[in-house]
């Protein structure tokens, strides 16, 4: 019999993540720091208008891009949140999750031999999704001296004449980190003047702490080379729902809508609903949201240096990334070793690109109660690390 | 700081003063004299425990009385209220836009309990007009929060 397999698919290494999540879920009765999704139930007026949809038997396709009221909504309110400019019409699409979105943006813009820029510690697609659209990842290994920022300089002495995509993955998981305006501003010049596209994972746009998103789209002439991808699952705590969006140039957007038109026909109807009722009556959920991350935020950061763990300040999304090469383990040795004697579930770095080593991702997507508890299993084992 | 404070508190008064230092991003010592104020300005009236009683013990009743009261010349309706509330069987007490004046809410240990008090304690009293008692069935959320047992965690242990 021939191989039935593709060569490029099991090329692909198997998700970091998967691998710890194996040894996890054999241990019964450990609390997990380890989740990427929020631990609110979805607001229940949106959870109501999804229902509602149902019962009125909205159980169709609906078009392909996604419900018009939906797009003018989603137009609407990135206009009033960060200040973007665009039309529902034909620079709007809606996603299955944000995951989709990354997806077809990269296949939608890549040929064979492809370059395209991933800042790495990020999410665990970008780099799959590259090769499966024939691109060529080239990772960019951030710096925790850089407050994990994409710097200038390391933009710079990663570009080639192949390269033609930047993967702009902020605020950032596993992280934390967020780009400011003066950040984005040298990047933005770069992008211009080496004629490169961003592909802007803005997903966590919503959970920043005492600083608004910014989004390089809003850049004099970077709209034009921007696809902003954004969605409910974080910042309406929606994961389940598997509803995003991308906004961008129209004539991106629109090889985006031919893959999705033949690889998914539509984001799911009832969730489209939900989604409209989240932007038009959201806001206050959001804040409210956002309100006990930074707590949680707050409360992580403090007792982590009480500790004696270096970790740096996150201001976005809801992770802590504390170092932990003082305790010479790596990241595998030191997750595994906690899960083991504390049954305490963190994510190694590397699950998220070989510079994450020395690092944990930690979620603060829990209770403060929670995350007392895991705390003092933490500060437990980091005291015996000590004293051996 | 104390909408801050005060924001934190009213669904959970168990958390410590040291954690709310560290949570709001201030010092102990603020936290601890801030609240120490509210209480002082009655601001903070109480830190009481929500209890589903129907789980712990059959012979509790809950009834609301609607109330219709005569005002009471340079008074209003405070002094009338102010009788009312200082029975220990009165839990709350609000004064009402609309059909009747006040809102009673008491707590009793038997049906018999709550119909006593309201034949012989509050129904007499010279500025009441009439009553209108309604007995509670079943709660079912109180204080913004539902009486029912948390859920498990059901997200997966791990995730991107």
């Amino acid at each position: 019999m021939r191989n039935p397999l593709s060569k490029t698919v099991v090329g692909i290494p198997p998700s970091g993540i998967r691998k710890f999540f194996d040894i996890v879920s054999e241990m019964k009765d450990a609390i997990s720091l380890g989740v990427g999704e929020p631990d609110f139930d979805t607001p229940w007026h949106i959870r109501e208008e999804g229902i509602y949809s149902l019962e009125k038997g909205k159980t169709f396709y609906t078009s392909n891009a996604g419900l018009k009221e939906l797009k003018i909504e989603i137009c609407n309110y990135l206009k009033r949140r960060f200040n973007l400019d665009y039309n529902y019409e034909d620079e709007t699409i809606v996603t299955v999750g944000g995951s989709e979105a990354i997806d077809i943006g990269l296949r939608a813009m890549l040929d064979p031999g492809d370059e395209v820029l991933i800042p790495q510690p990020s999410y665990v697609s970008y780099h799959p999704c590259t090769v499966l659209a024939g691109g060529v990842p080239v990772v960019i290994e951030l710096k925790e001296e850089n407050e994990f920022k994409l710097t200038k300089e390391q933009l710079l002495a990663a570009i080639t004449e192949k390269t033609k995509v930047l993967i702009l993955p902020f605020p950032n998981n596993p992280t934390g980190a967020i780009m400011t305006y003066d950040d984005l501003k040298e990047i933005a010049e770069v992008v211009i003047e080496k004629d490169l596209y961003i592909l802007s994972d803005e997903i966590y746009a919503e959970l920043t702490y005492g600083q608004e998103h910014v989004s390089i789209a809003s850049f004099p002439g970077l709209k034009e080379r921007t696809i902003v991808i954004n969605g409910f699952s974080k910042s309406y705590a929606m994961t389940g729902w598997r509803l995003g969006y991308a906004v961008g140039p129209a004539q991106i957007i629109k090889q985006m809508i031919k893959i999705h038109q033949f690889a998914i026909m539509c984001a799911p109807t009832n969730s489209q609903y939900a989604g409209i009722e989240a932007l038009k009556n959201g806001d206050a959920d959001v804040e409210m949201m956002r309100d006990a991350y930074d707590k949680r935020r707050r409360y992580l950061v403090h007792n982590f240096r009480n500790m004696g763990v270096d970790c740096f300040e996150p201001f976005g999304a809801f992770y802590v990334f504390p170092s932990i090469k003082k305790f010479g383990m790596s990241s595998d040795e030191f997750a595994t070793k906690l899960l083991m004697e504390e049954k305490v579930a963190v994510v190694p770095g590397t699950a998220f690109g070989e510079c994450g080593e020395g690092f944990l991702r930690i979620s603060y997507a829990y209770s403060i109660d929670n995350l007392k508890i895991a705390l003092e299993r933490i500060q437990r084992f980091v005291e015996r690390q000590k004293t051996i | 700081m104390r909408d801050k404070i005060l924001e934190t508190i009213d669904k959970n008064s168990k958390v410590s003063a040291e954690d709310l230092a560290i949570i709001l991003g201030t010092t102990e010592v603020e936290v601890v004299n801030a609240i120490k104020e509210m209480e002082e300005e009655a601001i903070i009236c109480g830190y009481p425990t929500l209890i589903n009683w129907d789980k712990v013990r059959r012979e509790r009743v809950t009834a609301l009385i609607e109330v219709k009261v005569a005002p009471q010349r340079g008074l209003g309706f405070d002094k009338i209220a102010e009788r009312i509330y200082r029975f220990d069987e009165v839990q709350s007490v609000y004064l009402m836009s609309g059909g009747f004046d006040l809102t009673v809410i008491i707590a009793g240990k038997t049906m018999k309990d709550v119909a006593s008090f309201v034949s012989e304690k509050l129904a007499p009293m010279d500025a009441i007009l009439s009553t209108s008692t309604h007995f509670v069935l079943k709660k079912y959320k109180e204080h913004g929060l539902p009486l029912i047992q948390k859920r498990q965690d059901e997200r997966m242990l791990i995730s991107p």
